[in-house]
């Protein structure tokens, strides 16, 4: 069977993988990192994505074996060992971003991704866009939407505290 | 999905070499086609051949009046190239509407002409553009490549591992998106080319990306919205289907006609 090495969140993994193992299944089954959820397996709902390399990508529709080398990134890897937050964790529980939380950990990565890729800031019609890739089934964009726009100021050093959510 | 062998080859030459000794073996790049068919065992190669080592199948640089596209190039980093955008802002754009953030980032430009999807962005792009495929050993004109549906001029273990691409004087793209599934329902890519007008379409053809003849003269003529609105698109040529009939689709490849030739400016 063929071997893969990943680095996943760090930490440098070697695993015996058929050739037709999805990523997600070796992260889940193998490495027991169960933070990335497979919603559709269908490469539509974006439950699964991870980074690879930095970019966000959907774990169900890669092979372990095209992985072999690269640098890997779940949710898991994102909070730091003292367990502070991400900012975008933080922001996404500041703003509510989540109700039955199934399609969270995607929407995290792709949010990351998303903010690291547009250095000058989204507006919130880029947001929408830029989660095309990415379902939720409660339907609760609005707070995702408003949590990432308050997450990129955090990243990109614009603003040192997150801005709270206002009471209602 | 089936289980198969897994193959890692470094050039051109020795990935040529594996689907030539095994005409089941399949190559992959992106695999955002080949992946979800595999689940769905519409396929069942014996191999699968990954083309993401061949460093010579990435990047893209200018060659004179062309463009020239790496078979492996993402469409992110067509959608993102300083070169693709100070030279046909149209298809950086265009790349940047191509499935989803993620689709983006694994799926590539010789991957989405090889498979020649109706609905793709690259077969009308190239199309209207006069575009180049280069494979592992031929070149041929985008419209001898893409043949039909699904289908290409490309034989059994023939790779793409270039897209040539003369920079045109003017070029714009509109498509309809389908609501849910975001695939095209009906694009046009326009251009102004050193060979003349051209107009191809994707989405709507019952038999594939197409060229609009009636169009292409009616622009060359006058460059205008106005005057590709008068163009009627024969509903017989197109598919029809629970998205949308073959006439509400030759109604909307009017529109988009009409779109392209605004963003064409």
């Amino acid at each position: 069977m063929p071997q893969v090495t990943l680095t996943v969140n760090g930490t440098k993994h070697t695993v015996e993988v058929e050739a037709r193992t999805l990523l997600v299944e070796t992260l889940r089954e193998q490495l027991r990192l169960t933070g990335t959820h497979v919603g559709c397996d269908t490469s539509q709902c974006g439950a699964c994505v991870v980074h690879m390399g930095g970019d966000s990508v959907k774990s169900c529709t890669i092979l372990a074996v095209q992985c072999d080398g690269s640098e890997i990134t779940t949710i898991e890897g994102l909070a730091a060992a003292d367990g502070t937050l991400h900012p975008m964790q933080e922001a996404f529980r500041e703003y509510h971003a989540l109700q039955c939380g199934f399609c969270t950990p995607g929407m995290v990565m792709s949010a990351i991704d998303l903010v690291n890729k547009h250095p000058d800031g989204m507006s919130e019609k880029e947001i929408r866009e830029g989660l095309e890739g990415n379902l939720c089934r409660c339907t609760g964009y609005h707070n995702i939407v408003k949590a990432i726009a308050a997450a990129q100021d955090v990243m990109h050093g614009r603003v040192k505290e997150l801005a709270r959510a206002a009471a209602e | 999905m089936y289980d198969f062998a897994y193959h890692k080859p470094a050039s051109v030459a020795d990935a040529v070499k594996i689907l030539a000794a095994d005409p089941d073996a399949r190559p992959i790049s992106g695999g955002m086609t080949l992946l979800p068919a595999l689940k769905l065992r519409l396929n069942k190669p014996t191999a699968v051949v990954d083309l993401s080592g061949i460093a010579e199948l990435r990047g893209v640089k200018r060659d004179g009046d062309s463009l020239v596209i790496g078979a492996l190039t993402r469409h992110y980093e067509v959608a993102t190239s300083a070169e693709v955008k100070a030279s046909i802002p149209t298809l950086a754009a265009m790349a940047a509407t191509i499935g989803d953030t993620q689709v983006r980032n694994r799926g590539t430009i010789g991957g989405s002409v090889a498979n020649n999807d109706p609905s793709a962005d690259y077969p009308a792009a190239l199309l209207a553009l006069g575009a180049t495929i280069q494979t592992d050993k031929r070149k041929l004109a985008a419209e001898d490549f893409f043949t039909g549906m699904f289908t290409t001029a490309l034989d059994v273990g023939e790779l793409v591992t270039a897209i040539h691409i003369p920079i045109p004087k003017k070029a714009g793209y509109a498509k309809m998106r389908n609501p849910a599934s975001r695939y095209s329902m009906a694009g046009v890519f326009v251009a102004q080319t050193a060979s003349g007008v051209r107009v191809a379409v994707n989405g709507a053809g019952a038999n594939g990306v197409f060229r609009e003849k009636a169009m292409e003269a009616a622009l060359a003529a006058n460059w205008s919205a106005d005057a590709v609105a008068g163009v009627k698109v024969d509903a017989g040529l197109l598919n029809g289907d629970i998205h949308g009939s073959a006439e509400y689709r030759a109604h909307l490849v009017t529109v988009m006609a009409k779109r392209a030739v605004v963003d064409a400016g």
